[in-house]
């Protein structure tokens, strides 16, 4: 009985026609399409995108040359040089992220103690030269005092899940 | 106008070649636009399918799209392999392109309507309709590679394999209509019974089989075996870039609107209106036309698209059971079923 059944089902191409109907539903569903350029996809606080570096709101730099990130850059994509400044504090003399190296992991911000180093929300960058990947102290801070005020909001809003 | 007709009629008397040359561009030039366009309904029909929106960028709605692919692949550069056969690799794409284009003489678009009114149509139609898989075949040969080969061997034993059961299904048709020649055929599906008069009723086992041996002997999906893009990459034209390919999908495209259109003149009638001639007697457009068989080609090349975007791809052995272990038995015994029909005049569609 069930052979039979099965072998009606098959001759008669009853799924087959049960895969039409659903592609003919679809056909009237509304689209998820995004039209890029106008439109945008919504960005999570906790996106990590271009790297930037922050400062205090007296605009003392956050870095204390910790080397943490350095240290836990799984793709070793972060180059620091340290020296005591004139007035006696460690800060850095070079701070180099290579974003071809770079994988995005989110560790750097993860490990900083003094919330220096975030990557921001920021996705929609290109560069022009092969060098231009590395970006430096000064890049990395431009971007920061750039951006502040979202990173500042971003953390905020996830501050309660650290 | 009457300038116009004379020089007409004085072209026909004294340089035939010119007028039939005029009447094959009117034919292949709206068919090439018909051909770009159809990439086009692909490309936006398989997207919305798949809750996408297909392209529209290049021009309102992405209406120029096709144009622009073409005027890009115009200007692509042509590799010509070091391995290959040089003259049979240029060769292949216009032994796809051209029997898809040479079909096209004897097909009747209405009533009188016609390029080359062969009582033969019929067979010349399934002869260049098989012709077309020695483009492929060479294709796979000439470009010296192993997935090129790969997939020509694969198409070379699927479209022979489907040509039986293409045949015995045109058979089941002339069985029924009792001419060769297209125009015939159509004029046989003629009754006052409108769409009830047609072919597909009576042939609906030919019909279906017809149209699948159709999506097969044009390597479509869910045949594309012989393309297979995930597995061979892309068949028998891997080796292909530039204007040599865009031939090859040109014909590809060209086979699948003959094959929707034959489709239509055999078992949906062509021209005919769907309404009995009683019902529609002067209404403007119900009555037959060539745009009821512009609507029929359209429909079956809907189908074409949304048969690609429903199902996967056939496993080879499974191709070749459904071609010779199903196919080819119902088209026999149906032929057999048609040949009593018409011998005793089953009423309706054969007395």
């Amino acid at each position: 009985m069930r052979a039979m059944r099965d072998y009606i089902k098959s001759l008669f191409l009853l799924e087959l026609m049960k895969g039409f109907g659903v592609t003919g539903r679809y056909l009237f569903k509304k689209k998820f399409t995004v039209q890029y350029p106008e439109e945008k996809a919504p960005v999570s606080p906790r996106f990590r995108g271009l790297h930037a570096q922050r400062r205090y709101p007296n605009g003392e730099e956050r870095c204390i040359a910790c080397k943490l990130c350095e240290a836990v850059c799984p793709a070793l994509a972060i180059t620091i040089e340290a020296e005591p400044r004139e007035d006696g504090s460690r800060r850095t003399t070079r701070y180099d992220i290579d974003l071809f190296k770079c994988i995005y992991c989110g560790y750097c911000q993860e490990s900083c103690p003094v919330d220096a180093i975030v990557e921001t929300r920021v996705y929609e960058y290109h560069f022009e030269n092969r060098e231009d990947s590395i970006m430096t102290k000064d890049n990395l801070l431009a971007i920061g005092d750039k951006y502040e005020a979202q990173i500042a909001a971003d953390i905020a809003a996830q501050a309660k899940y650290r | 106008m009457d300038a116009l007709i004379g020089l007409w009629e004085w072209l026909g008397e004294n340089l035939i070649i010119v007028q039939i040359l005029i009447k094959i561009v009117v034919i292949v030039a709206p068919l090439m636009l018909c051909v770009a366009y159809f990439t086009y309904a692909e490309r936006k029909i398989i997207g919305y399918m798949q809750t996408r929106i297909g392209p529209n960028r290049v021009g309102p709605k992405g209406w120029l799209q096709p144009i622009a692919d073409a005027v890009k692949l115009m200007f692509k550069e042509i590799i010509l392999p070091t391995a290959a056969n040089k003259t049979l690799f240029l060769i292949a794409p216009l032994l796809t392109l051209g029997p898809a284009l040479a079909a096209w003489a004897v097909f009747p678009f209405q009533e009188g309507l016609v390029l080359a009114d062969v009582n033969a149509g019929l067979l010349y139609i399934m002869a260049l309709t098989s012709v077309g898989v020695y483009g492929v075949i060479i294709a796979g040969w000439a470009s010296n590679s192993k997935y090129a080969f790969l997939g020509a061997m694969r198409s070379a034993a699927q479209i022979v394999s489907y040509e039986i059961a293409m045949g015995f299904a045109l058979v089941g048709v002339l069985v029924a209509a009792g001419s060769l020649n297209l125009g015939d055929i159509v004029r046989a599906q003629q009754g006052e019974g409108g769409l009830f008069n047609w072919f597909w009723l009576p042939l609906l086992p030919l019909f279906l089989i017809y149209f699948i041996s159709g999506v097969a002997e044009t390597n479509r999906a869910p045949f594309d075996v012989a393309e297979g893009e995930s597995e061979i990459v892309a068949g028998f034209h891997v080796e292909y870039s530039g204007m040599p390919f865009a031939v090859f999908f040109l014909g590809e495209y060209a086979n699948m609107i003959l094959i929707s259109a034959l489709t239509a003149l055999m078992f949906l009638g062509g021209w005919l209106s769907p309404f009995p001639a009683s019902w529609v007697d002067g209404v403007p457009l119900l009555g037959d036309g060539m745009h009821w068989l512009f609507l029929k080609t359209l429909i079956f090349g809907f189908f074409f698209l949304w048969l690609r975007a429903t199902f996967p791809r056939y496993r080879y052995d499974q191709i070749m059971r459904l071609g010779w272990k199903v196919f080819i038995p119902i088209t026999i015994v149906w032929i057999l079923v048609i040949g009593l029909a018409v011998i005793y005049q089953m009423p309706w569609w054969f007395d």
